[in-house]
């Protein structure tokens, strides 16, 4: 409002605006003003909330999950990493870690134990991909809903798909941005990878088949034979969908895998678990 | 212009008023986190993932 120090200005538009009918126009400027710097501030608050917030809840839901099924079989650090090159130093000591013995091992989804569909929001499983991390582990729920399972729990099960183990689709989702991102690094994923399940009384160790990007409507990927709705599945196989690219609703990320083999649990751990990608 | 009205309308001497304001402030942003924001976010398509129109 630099205006030219004229005397008198308010003479020089005297008929146009009276006092009145200006502080009318002022009042109105003001609070329409004040209601978009509200709306900026509440919008910057909604960003911050779902790019960081959101994060630190869903992984403090996530680990309680984790903490409240007694029988998740606790991540350990490998012995094989002291022979890496990053080391610095002296090499870590070597973790002693057992492993499944072969003659436990089932290479067919025949006699694997299938637990029923729990609950909606019931924890059942959990997910150890090693191409994320030999310290990546992370709960597996029943249902897709966002508000009571993904955006809480992380990776949600496709009701009425198949469970872990049984022949069939064992589909899970999960967020690939905020909420604690299960599934941020899908696009990592190479063929032959170890996608293992643990639960209560097996461990189910998946090998990624392929990976493709599909238009949200591809229903076919949960398919009971992935890609292929209607055909009579004969196989244990496992997908993972997620959000493509990130931060989009434009594609979706979806990952396939089959059953190698499932063993019973508290004989070791799976070696996909403890050897380096 | 409502920033002003609420200042106005608050009782008591400046510093209570102040605490007042704070604390209105929370109530605000705690209830956008916990409730509004969530199911803002929900409606929006931008965070789903799964296939077949959930």
């Amino acid at each position: 409002m630099a205006v030219e120090p004229v005397p008198n200005i308010n003479v020089a538009k005297p008929a146009r605006s009276t006092p009145q009918s200006r502080r009318v126009l002022d009042a109105i400027l003001g609070l329409v003003g004040e209601i978009l710097i509200t709306a900026g501030l509440v919008l910057g608050l909604y960003v911050a909330w779902q790019l960081f917030y959101t994060d630190v809840l869903s992984g403090r839901t996530q680990s309680d999950a984790l903490d409240k099924i007694t029988w998740a079989e606790p991540v350990r650090v490998p012995a094989i990493t002291a022979g890496g090159t990053t080391g610095v130093g002296a090499p870590e000591p070597s973790v002693e870690v057992a492993l499944i013995p072969e003659d436990l091992k089932v290479y067919s989804p025949a006699g694997a134990p299938v637990i029923a569909e729990p609950a909606e929001a019931t924890t059942f499983a959990t997910l150890h991909v090693p191409r994320w991390g030999t310290d990546y582990v992370k709960p597996v729920s029943e249902g897709t809903d966002r508000d009571r399972v993904l955006d809480k729990l992380g990776i949600g099960h496709y009701t009425g798909t198949a469970m872990p183990g049984a022949v069939g689709n064992f589909a899970i989702a999960g967020h690939r941005t905020t909420y604690g991102k299960p599934f941020s690094d899908i696009n990592t994923l190479q063929k032959g990878d170890s996608l293992v399940v643990q639960t209560e009384s097996a461990w189910y160790v998946y090998t990624v088949t392929g990976s493709t990007i599909e238009t949200p409507e591809y229903i076919a990927a949960i398919a009971p034979v992935p890609g292929k709705p209607g055909e009579v599945p004969t196989a244990a196989s496992i997908t993972l969908t997620t959000c493509h690219p990130k931060f989009s609703a434009e594609k979706r990320f979806i990952v396939w895998g089959e059953l190698k083999y499932w063993a019973p649990t508290g004989s070791g751990y799976p070696s996909e678990l403890v050897e380096q990608p | 212009m409502i920033y002003p009205w609420i200042w106005r309308h608050l009782p008591g001497p400046r510093w209570a008023r102040a605490i007042t304001v704070a604390l209105l402030l929370a109530i605000v942003v705690l209830s956008l986190f916990e409730w509004v924001f969530p199911w803002v976010s929900a409606q929006l398509p931008y965070q789903d993932q799964t296939v077949g129109g959930q």
